[in-house]
């Protein structure tokens, strides 16, 4: 019988118990990065006693008392931190002889809440967000977060840092948006959030085509703001769309690593309790009323195909219709060429292509090998297989990938044949 | 990584124990956050092994076998599936779970899940 790991029990304390401590701090310190600074200290002092001592039974109240000194010292030795901290020192010293640190639930959910609005603020860059988020909300080091974006640590860290002094500079008080502030924000956190998940999804840099790791601290991310603002329908919207995604990591990826698109996937493979999982979510999201926003819309499409059993079975005009409604809240190329896909499936390739047609003059797709991927697609089906083969082939130019290439150019190769044998 | 946790059963859960308003207040409420904070997927309560089954199929041949089952290591009173780091993350979930509970014993085991492949 192997004892739990005494770094590995800290590290867990600290990731379950660090977004309420540097919360609860913030609330009392009012400067994000100082209260990181003290949970941080209170981190370390664990990290020198815990291993002789053994874990108190309340780990997170031992956190808290520890990053309270702490706090009491800096300002004591701290001069310039002026008067207004000398008041704030005594006031904590006074909470410090209270020994029973009663926090009510609503405090902790509150001091969440601001937390995660400040890590997202607009005034930081959108990298920043990201990697101030995960470091205050997901309890993640700095050398974790570096690792995950595959940037050096000292960058990471100069990052961050730059973050804390950023949001002090600015005098960002810690509080959660409200009134015609709250929409703007919230959608930055919900963004910041996703780009979370897409990185571990989709990893746009590295060797592995899934970090599952970033993918899992996203979506814990999604159901803790999902618990804490729940009458707001995007949120549930995300948290839907990241679990319906997660369902289908297993399956995406083949023996040799080869990326498995959605249609050709083996559908046992799926994870079922994540689809149940982000099912309830987007029912949650549609119960709240209103029109279903970009995320919910999203998921709403996840999940018809989810739904599936089979490929074949795909509501496919159901999904058409979904993306419509995206295009009009969201308008993109990317989801016209989405719609475009989706029309033909629902109503042949003519009704896709006819739609495709009128991107090829959209600058944003000039160098995107999807267009004309699909729309060799769309030709193929129609038999058009010289034009289908000039857009494969043109594809396969623009594409990067190895593995793409191929694939296009044996559809080349393939309308080729085709076509000379008629 | 996932464990899934289980809760042996004993004596009480085994008398088919119904509780009380107060505990499924406090079991609610428990349950609640730990699927707020993300860590936990899936948990139900089990009934008494008088009311459980068991089906083998043993060298071709089928047998059902009633419960109650006498064997108290054979007994579980529930479980739940967690979503976590580390093992010792597990512990600690498990510890506040025990602490709410008062006193209790739980395994932890961890689900088999085939490593994501590496691309390229």
């Amino acid at each position: 019988m192997t004892p739990p790991d005494i770094h590995r029990t800290i590290d867990a304390v600290w990731k379950i118990e660090s977004p309420r401590l540097i919360g609860g701090l913030a609330r009392i310190v009012r400067d994000v990065g100082l209260a990181e600074d003290l949970a941080q200290d209170a981190l370390v002092a664990a990290l020198e006693q815990w291993p002789e001592s053994g874990i108190p039974d309340n780990p997170g109240a031992w956190l808290m008392g520890t990053a309270k000194h702490r706090a009491i010292d800096l300002i004591r030795r701290n001069v310039r931190l002026g008067q207004k901290h000398a008041t704030l020192a005594r006031e904590m010293e006074l909470q410090q002889e209270d020994t029973t640190p009663a926090v009510e639930p609503d405090e902790v959910r509150d001091d969440l809440l601001r937390l995660i609005f400040t890590a997202c603020h607009p005034v930081l860059p959108t990298e920043a967000r990201v990697a101030l988020t995960l470091r205050l909300l997901g309890g993640l080091t700095t050398e974790e977060i570096a690792r995950a974006f595959l940037v050096p640590v000292p960058t990471m860290y100069q990052r961050i840092t730059r973050a804390k002094r950023t949001l002090s500079a600015a005098n960002v008080p810690f509080e959660v948006p409200s009134g015609p502030d709250l929409a703007p924000r919230l959608s930055s956190v919900l963004e910041v959030i996703y780009l979370i998940f897409n990185e571990g999804y989709a990893a746009t840099a590295g060797d592995d085509w899934v970090r599952p790791e970033l993918c899992a601290d996203a979506l814990r991310l999604g159901r803790v703001l999902a618990g804490l603002a729940p009458d707001e329908p995007e949120v549930h919207g995300l948290v839907a769309l990241m679990e319906i995604q997660a369902s289908r990591a297993r399956a995406r990826v083949g023996p040799s690593g080869e990326p498995i698109l959605l249609l050709d996937q083996d559908r046992s493979r799926w994870d079922h309790l994540l689809i149940r999982r982000g099912l309830a979510s987007l029912e949650r999201a549609e119960q709240l009323g209103g029109a279903l926003g970009p995320y919910a819309l999203q998921a709403a499409i996840a999940a018809c195909h989810a739904r599936a059993r089979t490929a074949d079975a795909t509501d496919w005009e159901g999904i058409a219709a979904l993306y419509d409604a995206l295009a009009q809240l969201m308008p993109s190329p990317i989801v016209e060429l989405n719609r475009a896909v989706a029309l033909s499936m629902a109503f042949g390739p003519a009704a896709g292509l006819e739609l495709v047609d009128t991107l090829l003059v959209e600058p944003a797709l000039a160098r995107y090998h999807l267009l004309p991927s699909v729309r060799g697609d769309f030709l193929f089906k129609l038999g058009r297989l010289d034009e289908a083969r000039a857009e494969f082939l043109r594809a396969a130019s623009m594409t990067q990938n190895a593995r793409e290439q191929k694939l296009l150019l044996d559809r080349a190769a393939c309308a080729g044949s085709a076509s000379s044998s008629e | 990584m996932r464990y899934l946790a289980v809760l042996k059963g004993n004596a009480v859960s085994e008398a088919g124990y119904v509780p009380t308003e107060e505990d499924m207040a406090g079991m609610g409420a428990f349950i609640d956050q730990a699927m707020q904070a993300g860590w936990l997927l899936a948990t139900e309560g089990l009934l008494p092994s008088a009311r459980a089954t068991r089906v083998a199929l043993s060298a071709g041949q089928r047998t059902v076998t009633d419960g109650p089952f006498t064997e108290s290591k054979e007994l579980i009173a529930s479980y739940a599936l967690m979503q976590v780091d580390s093992r010792e993350e597990a512990i600690e979930h498990t510890w506040s779970f025990l602490d709410m509970l008062g006193e209790g014993e739980v395994e932890l085991w961890p689900v088999f899940e085939v490593e994501a492949p590496h691309a390229g």
